[in-house]
């Protein structure tokens, strides 16, 4: 296991870092996360000492950075035990999750055929198949989550039928935290002929990633939710489906050939997909990144933040103004309430304390439904945060008050 | 009027009875009410405003939704003062709330209970939810406006 104390020297943002006049702590991981050195010298360095744009250059600079390019690939294939050429590079987990949508989806589904999802998805991983939807007469059908918001096999089991074409899930809900028995989902899905798409934009970051072992069809994530810059992400997919997937973006560099008559000569994955100049200073990023996390090994990082968050549970159970909503979740993530305080104003409490938090639906609106409240708090936690955090953020908690809410004003 | 209104706790108990116990908290939606739904972009307040407006006149206000304890206390608050005034005496009341949050010069005789958000853009990331439900309010009156010309 690593030393925290020694991780933590790596982050600029954990070195004296004020909010509010307290010491920060940074709990809203889930929304993005604190980059090591190395990241930030890898973004840096390439405007420093590159500089240039990546393919077809005919000097030497450019002949590096597009195999340096082309190295980051190889480095994010490793990570998830895919091919390089099964990566493709996008703007974020949610471009990544349209362009399978648009891509795929539009091409590929019919009237009458099924897109099954759950109702903890991220708009990001929904909104996209609404619009397919809408184009292709196909719809979407519920697999229903058990009374504590997990997603069940047995449930998953009885909501599959032969109409089923796509199952759409997040691997690890942003809002509750449950790591999701991928694998058997799959091996389900897989059954009746359905396509997989994993969103993993909560579980890569935090649990080991092997694509080929979950067989998922598709799998996304987003750079910055795992110590990445923002502006890239990554669209896993098998290759002969990504082969049958259109682009939705068109332009330089994805094309081999075109002419005047409208021809197109498209490239092969992934190059069809990177239209235009990618943001190549994040690839870089990205790069460094999935190296920092590897040293730290991924296995590490789980067991971490498993203990963390099972600490901080059993803190946090005593105080009885609290309801927590995902206790048995393994993952970092805490969704709560304090009994008759709007969770806005409890984050702004936690906010003057120097705590960062997140209050809101999180996106999964149709969720929220679910669990009988129109919002929640989410104290998230990543492999740098440490039980002298959850304390500070236990004792924070145990002041939420509607007095000391209002109180912040005065 | 001002040591009163000076001091932070009848501020503080100001918001907490407005949040706890919100005025006009419902909708009538009868004949002559007008509706405008605020759902904020980067919070989760969300909320419903109501106005029956006459020949110029404020006649009734309301609200319902779900909502912080600075938005549902300030448009409460505020369904109080502009009720029976005209437009013109509303928005005048209205502007110089939404001058003191935004640390502009205002009046602070127009502002009454009001005078309770005059620290909330202590709390920056605040100043939308003290101001959310109020701008309903001056939509309402806008549209009515409208409607007369």
């Amino acid at each position: 296991m690593f030393d925290v104390s020694e991780v933590r020297k790596d982050f600029p943002m954990l070195q004296n870092k004020m909010m509010q006049n307290h010491p920060l702590v940074y709990l809203d991981n889930g929304a993005t996360t604190f980059k090591p050195q190395s990241v930030i010298d890898a973004v840096t360095g390439y405007y420093t000492t590159t500089s240039c744009n990546i393919h077809r250059g005919d000097y030497d600079l450019s002949f590096q950075i597009s195999s340096e390019y082309e190295n980051a690939r190889k480095s994010v294939a490793q990570f998830l035990n895919a091919e390089a050429k099964e990566i493709v590079f996008t703007s974020g987990a949610t471009a990544s999750l349209n362009q399978i949508a648009y891509g795929y989806g539009l091409k590929h589904l019919q009237k009458g055929d099924v897109i099954l999802t759950t109702e903890a998805e991220h708009a990001s991983s929904i909104l996209p198949w609404f619009k397919v939807v809408e184009q292709t007469g196909a719809v979407i059908e519920y697999i229903e989550l058990t009374e504590k918001g997990e997603l069940s096999v047995e449930n998953v089991r009885k909501a599959l039928h032969e109409k089923v074409k796509v199952v759409v899930f997040a691997a690890v809900s942003n809002v509750l935290g449950f790591k999701n028995p991928v694998k058997e989902i799959t091996r389900l899905a897989h059954e009746l002929g359905a396509v997989v798409v994993c969103d993993g934009a909560q579980w890569v970051p935090h649990v080991k990633t092997d694509v080929k072992d979950l067989d998922v069809d598709f799998m996304v994530f987003s750079a910055h939710k795992c110590c990445g810059p923002t502006g890239i992400g990554v669209l896993y997919g098998k290759y002969d489906l990504l082969e049958d997937m259109e682009p939705v973006v068109y332009g330089g560099g994805a094309n081999a050939r075109f002419d005047a008559c409208g021809n197109i000569l498209l490239k092969h994955a992934p190059a069809k997909f990177e239209a235009g100049t990618p943001a190549i200073e994040a690839a870089l990023g990205l790069k460094a990144a999935v190296e920092y996390l590897q040293k730290l090994d991924m296995d590490n990082i789980e067991a971490y933040e498993a203990d963390l968050k099972r600490y901080a549970i059993e803190k946090l159970k005593e105080l009885d103004h609290l309801m927590i909503y995902n206790a048995e979740a393994s993952t970092g993530i805490i969704a709560f309430n304090v009994k008759d305080v709007f969770a806005q104003d409890a984050a702004s409490y936690l906010n003057s304390q120097g705590i960062a938090v997140r209050a809101g639906n999180h996106c999964a609106k149709i969720l929220v439904q679910h669990l009988k409240t129109s919002e929640t708090i989410r104290a998230s936690f990543y492999f740098y945060n440490t039980k002298e955090d959850v304390d500070r953020f236990v004792e924070a908690c145990k002041n939420i008050t509607v007095e000391n809410c209002v109180g912040l004003f005065f | 009027m001002s040591s009163y209104f000076d001091d932070p706790m009848v501020l503080r108990q100001i918001i907490m009875d407005h949040y706890e116990y919100p005025r006009n908290h419902e909708l009538k939606k009868q004949e002559g009410y007008a509706e405008v739904h605020m759902a904020s972009e980067s919070c989760i307040d969300d909320l419903f405003i109501e106005a029956k407006i006459k020949d110029g006149i404020i006649e009734d206000t309301g609200f319902e939704g779900t909502a912080c304890t600075i938005a549902t206390s300030s448009t409460s608050i505020m369904s109080e003062l502009i009720k029976g005034k005209t437009t013109k005496e509303a928005l005048e009341i209205i502007n110089n709330y939404l001058a003191m949050v935004d640390e502009r010069e205002y009046d602070e005789d127009m502002l009454e209970e009001l005078i309770a958000f005059k620290t909330v853009s202590k709390q920056a990331n605040r100043i939308k939810c003290a101001t959310i439900g109020i701008k309903g309010f001056v939509q309402l009156i806008e549209e009515s406006e409208k409607n007369h010309e």
